[in-house]
């Protein structure tokens, strides 16, 4: 894929910024073609079942927001998508390729080369920066230091960040490191950004932000993005939506592929 | 919402006629259903006869006649009660929604698929509402927000009522 980094062309801040512009021209350009599938997937933790024959069909550009009550199986739907975990039953495809039945090395590479990903809390590496979180992706698949932190600095302006590059975890609110962690999940320019509970941990202003700079870039670069979100009004935000629900999915609106 | 107390509230900023109380009305607090010029004038006649606002002398130049008019001291007192009290809580207790989730249980009919069939919708009108914040000023976005936060409240109950559909369907009876 390309390895350019040439950075995101977004928004000043982001905050209101149009967000749906030419979105539906990379829809119907791309629209009929699958990039995650989840076929009847099976996935217990012990006792417990999580997934019961969750399938689940995500098209290339889309924004999918995966919903449903608390303990439903809507996170491990998606670690299942993303090849964190691997399901019993059932199987996950990528672009084309089966992704469950790879090898751990190869779907690890596959997340780190392909994916990226924003958790509730950032999760950020508190010993450094925030520029060297934000890069780590980048280095960790090869990238040298030098072209890793200037890719990594284009994305603070576009996030409202700018003067925040030298700070360490501790030292940024909850609404400015769930922004870094945004921006570490999109430096590497992932074909599919996998999103759980991104606004979780922020009050509804922060939560607004990151929400408007979430779906701004995504849509600025063709990311698909499966996002699970307990909040309706984070749901707002995608093309459509689907509810698991007792480990299977439903869909609610929108036409399924 | 009030319609007397809101042109007396503009009509507190300064005098004002009745044409430019109607243009920021429907700029401000319209919202695609304008009052009619006929509501306004009358409502400006009330006021004025009630003693909340004094109409000045007719001003005939050019056009139609006019009249400015004046907020008293009455009228101010009005609108600084009128801000200062809460608005009576809504609980929409005998809602569209209520009422047809009983009777889809009374009847035996599918309430889970209504209730899906809701939050269909909902979700639907809050991605409009959020696309629309996008290119809102700021007094768009405050109302836009403020459907948000009501459709999010009616979807939590959506939510809450799925999860208790089999419970409420035994205390309900056909």
């Amino acid at each position: 894929m390309d390895r350019s980094h040439r950075g995101p062309a977004g928004p000043d801040r982001g905050t209101g910024t149009p967000v749906t512009a030419d979105h539906a021209a990379v829809i119907a350009a791309t629209g009929t073609k699958t990039i995650v599938e989840a076929r009847n997937l099976e996935k217990s933790f012990g006792e417990t079942p999580a997934l019961r024959g969750a399938s689940l069909t995500v098209r290339q550009g889309e924004i999918v927001a995966v919903m449903g009550p608390s303990g439903s199986g809507k996170s491990t739907l998606l670690h299942c998508l993303a090849g964190i975990l691997v399901p019993e039953a059932g199987e996950v495809w990528f672009g084309g390729q089966r992704l469950d039945s790879q090898s751990d090395d190869r779907r690890s590479t596959l997340r780190r080369d392909r994916f990226g990903f924003v958790f509730q809390s950032g999760q950020l590496v508190p010993e450094l920066t925030a520029e060297e979180n934000v890069a780590l992706p980048l280095l960790l698949s090869g990238t040298r230091r030098g072209p890793a932190m200037i890719a990594a600095r284009k994305w603070f302006g576009t996030l409202g960040l700018d003067g925040l590059e030298r700070r360490r975890s501790g030292e940024l609110s909850g609404g400015q490191a769930q922004r870094v962690a945004l921006a570490r999940g999109l430096v590497a320019e992932p074909e599919v950004l996998f999103a759980d509970e991104p606004t979780g941990s922020l009050d509804s202003m922060s939560g607004e932000l990151v929400m408007n700079l979430l779906s701004a870039a995504v849509r600025e670069h063709g990311t698909t993005v499966v996002l699970v979100t307990h909040d309706a009004r984070v749901a707002a935000y995608a093309d459509r939506e689907v509810i698991v629900r007792d480990g299977k999915v439903s869909t609610l609106t929108g036409a399924q592929p | 919402m009030s319609v007397p107390l809101t042109l007396l509230g503009l009509l507190e900023r300064g005098p004002s006629h009745g044409y430019d109380l109607k243009r920021d009305y429907d700029a401000y607090f319209g919202r695609g259903r304008p009052l009619r010029y006929s509501q306004v004038y009358a409502t400006l006649f009330r006021l004025a006869r009630d003693g909340k606002a004094v109409a000045g002398p007719v001003e005939q130049e050019a056009g139609p006649e006019r009249r400015r008019y004046v907020i008293t001291e009455a009228g101010v007192a009005d609108v600084e009660r009128w801000l200062a009290e809460p608005v009576a809580p809504e609980p929409d207790l005998q809602s569209e929604l209520f009422a047809k989730v009983v009777l889809a249980l009374m009847l035996g009919r599918p309430a889970d698929g209504y209730l899906d069939a809701q939050r269909a919708a909902h979700l639907q009108r809050m991605r409009e509402l959020t696309e629309l914040k996008q290119d809102s000023d700021p007094l768009g976005v405050l109302l836009a927000d403020h459907a948000l936060y009501r459709l999010e409240a009616d979807l939590r109950w959506i939510d809450h009522t799925a999860a208790r559909l089999d419970l409420i369907a035994g205390q309900v009876h056909r």
